[in-house]
């Protein structure tokens, strides 16, 4: 079983729901992201979703704008995240990693170039953002073969009939976005939320993670109430700008956040 | 025409792809907006009703036909091919920008949204946006790289006047590409009464054809006026390429007669040598950007490129997916002028015609002075002169020395 369903399942059978914090790799430094990576899972996450920096973060707002932007300051690549993971397998081969980003770099690297050395560095998941599944039908074998997960995006106005095509092409999870915005955005409506839910779940049937707008352990909890993982990203990133000049400090802030999220999760 | 004309073919298919180009690379929250845009231009498409009120703001509003101008003393210098103008800079709003701003604001008020968003560069179309909008009552935001603000300062008066609100844009390059990304992101965020009018052929499907339909109107005009004022139609089609929506207007009605020869003319900035232009289609590689697969300026690891051209309207990291194809299928040619070229050839056709051309245009202007000494005095050029120069006026005196 793959390490996504393997987590997913795990945490079923103990009735708890997923956390997956997100960080981009290479911000503020290169060096800061397998130890954050380790930090996270300390901390309580079960999945990590780890941004490739892209220039042109079309679908991000500015705080993970800035983060690609302090990682592409020292050219963080691909080519630099691959490694990352594969120096995070070394001590933990359990917590599942999603690559998530745009498709550019990709394309550059070429797809079976990248599904193959992805899968040798120990990457589950793929969520690139501007990858539809109407785009991905003839690259979609690269990863399927390699057991790479496809992990696909549900909007609050993506149709069902749309819905029910991402089910069937997606894999690991669904990552949906909790509203009609960019990364970052604060309105999230919790019922407007548990409404799209109900509406996914009669047409996919692999776990539904829900993103965009949960920045605290109370927003988190509630949502956690209809989906089978939260997503954090710009909540956490913040706090790594914040303390950009000291990674420890950093590293304190992140796992206090996400320890928080943790137990509201659990209560 | 024989039947097996590999040009006689009707693009893009029916997911947006021209060839391995174009297509829909967006987040999932737009989607849905593109495939209802996608389904109300299908229909209006060959709406009498919406073309009979597109026609009609063309003629009156913006001016059309624009005239086909035979520049005969630029002709005598070049010492070759007759160089016609086709005058998209006497359009209304002084470029060809507004032809395409026109469609797509009858397209927002026949699908009753009554807020429009724009990207700019050099600001023109930001201006054909804010123009549209004041004309049908329609409330308008342009997103411009605030590096942009700063070089157009006029153009972004000229908005302001006409009502529209400018945002001026400080991630990234601050400049078209950055302006295009937070127009995204501001759409996906007000995507329920919000219509963004994208300023070229490119973006995602169904934005790369409904922009070239709408600016084909200019090469349709070419065919008609061809005919009656030279008894011909010409040999050779010259267009400046940024976005590309100037030239697939030109080129599109054409490509299925492949003995019209077609130039697209990039941005050669400082040279094609270094990394200080904007020419995809002659130094990039397919790659995918703002929604479309297309060529484009990117580093070793895919990071977008910044680019340097003298035109701001022509710095841009890629290129409308039509001309991908055509340059892949070897139906047109895509080819650069300098910096130099432009500046050279704005000059030239100022002082023997007495028209001032934008500096994009000048680009074009420019190769076609090159491609015309090398043919024979029968043959035929029509290059678009796509824009008129007054906005660049700083610039250039800022080159010459001239302070105002």
């Amino acid at each position: 079983m793959s390490r996504i369903k393997t987590a997913f399942a795990t945490l079923e059978a103990a009735g708890k729901k997923a956390l997956i914090p997100y960080i981009t790799a290479g911000d503020p430094q290169k060096e800061a992201t397998v130890p954050m990576m380790h930090a996270l899972v300390a901390a309580g996450a079960d999945l990590i979703e780890l941004g490739v920096p892209f220039s042109d973060p079309m679908a991000d707002g500015p705080t993970i704008q800035l983060a690609c932007e302090r990682a592409l300051a020292h050219n963080t690549s691909l080519r630099d995240v691959l490694p990352m993971v594969a120096e995070f397998r070394k001590t933990d081969n359990n917590t599942p990693v999603v690559l998530m980003g745009y498709l550019n770099p990709v394309e550059r690297m070429g797809y079976e170039a990248f599904a193959e050395t992805a899968v040798a560095a120990g990457v589950d998941g793929v969520l690139m953002v501007d990858l539809p599944p109407e785009e991905a039908v003839d690259v979609a074998d690269f990863f399927k073969t390699r057991d790479l997960d496809m992990i696909y995006l549900i909007a609050p106005t993506t149709t069902d009939a749309r819905i029910e095509a991402i089910g069937k092409a997606g894999s690991g999870y669904v990552y949906y976005v909790s509203l009609k915005g960019v990364t970052g955005s604060k309105a999230l409506d919790v019922d407007d939320v548990a409404r799209n839910l109900d509406r996914i779940r009669k047409h996919v049937s692999i776990p539904v993670g829900v993103g965009f707008g949960i920045s605290n352990g109370e927003t988190a909890a509630a949502v956690s109430k209809v989906c089978d993982g939260v997503i954090v990203g710009s909540a956490i990133v913040n706090l790594i700008a914040t303390n950009a000049e000291d990674s420890a400090a950093a590293q304190q802030a992140v796992s206090a956040l996400v320890n928080s999220m943790r137990t509201a999760l659990d209560a | 025409m024989s039947t097996n004309n590999p040009f006689d073919i009707d693009l893009p298919d029916a997911r947006g792809h021209f060839g391995i180009h174009g297509g829909r690379f967006v987040s999932e929250t737009l989607t849905a907006a593109l495939e209802e845009l996608t389904e109300v231009y299908e229909k209006l498409r060959d709406d009498p009703e919406f073309q009979a009120a597109f026609d009609k703001d063309l003629a009156h509003y913006v001016g059309r036909p624009s005239p086909l101008y035979f520049a005969e003393r630029l002709t005598e210098e070049c010492g070759g091919a007759q160089i016609w103008l086709k005058r998209e800079d006497l359009n209304h709003t002084g470029a060809h920008k507004v032809n395409n701003t026109i469609g797509q604001a009858l397209l927002a008020k026949f699908m009753g949204k009554k807020k429009v968003i724009a990207e700019t560069g050099a600001g023109q179309h930001g201006v054909a946006s804010a123009t549209v909008a004041a004309r049908f009552g329609l409330e308008c935001k342009v997103f411009m790289g605030s590096t942009d603000v700063e070089r157009q300062k006029l153009n972004v008066y000229r908005m302001k006047l006409l009502g529209a609100e400018v945002e001026s844009v400080t991630s990234g390059t601050k400049t078209l590409k950055d302006a295009m990304n937070e127009a995204m992101r501001h759409w996906v965020t007000n995507v329920d009464d919000t219509f963004y009018i994208i300023g070229t052929a490119a973006g995602p499907h169904p934005y790369p054809m409904l922009v070239r339909d709408f600016q084909s109107v200019i090469g349709r005009e070419v065919q008609r006026q061809s005919e009656e004022q030279i008894g011909r139609q010409p040999d050779a089609l010259v267009a400046c390429v940024g976005g590309g929506s100037n030239a697939i207007g030109l080129f599109y009605p054409y490509i299925k007669y492949p003995e019209v020869a077609m130039y697209g003319v990039e941005a050669g900035g400082l040279g094609l040598d270094g990394d200080q232009h904007a020419a995809p289609l002659s130094k990039g590689r397919p790659g995918v950007l703002h929604g479309n697969r297309t060529y484009l300026m990117e580093d070793e690891n895919g990071q977008i490129m910044g680019t340097h051209s003298i035109s701001a309207g022509l710095d841009y990291p890629g290129v409308g997916p039509e001309h991908s194809w055509l340059k892949d299928v070897n139906r047109a040619n895509y080819v650069a002028a300098t910096d130099d070229e432009a500046l050279d050839a704005f000059h030239k056709l100022t002082q023997l015609e007495g028209i001032m051309p934008a500096l994009e245009s000048s680009h074009a202007v420019a190769y076609a002075m090159k491609l015309a000494a090398t043919m024979d005095k029968d043959k035929v050029i029509v290059v678009n002169l796509s824009g008129r120069g007054d906005k660049d006026i700083h610039t250039i005196a800022a080159l010459d020395g001239v302070t105002a």
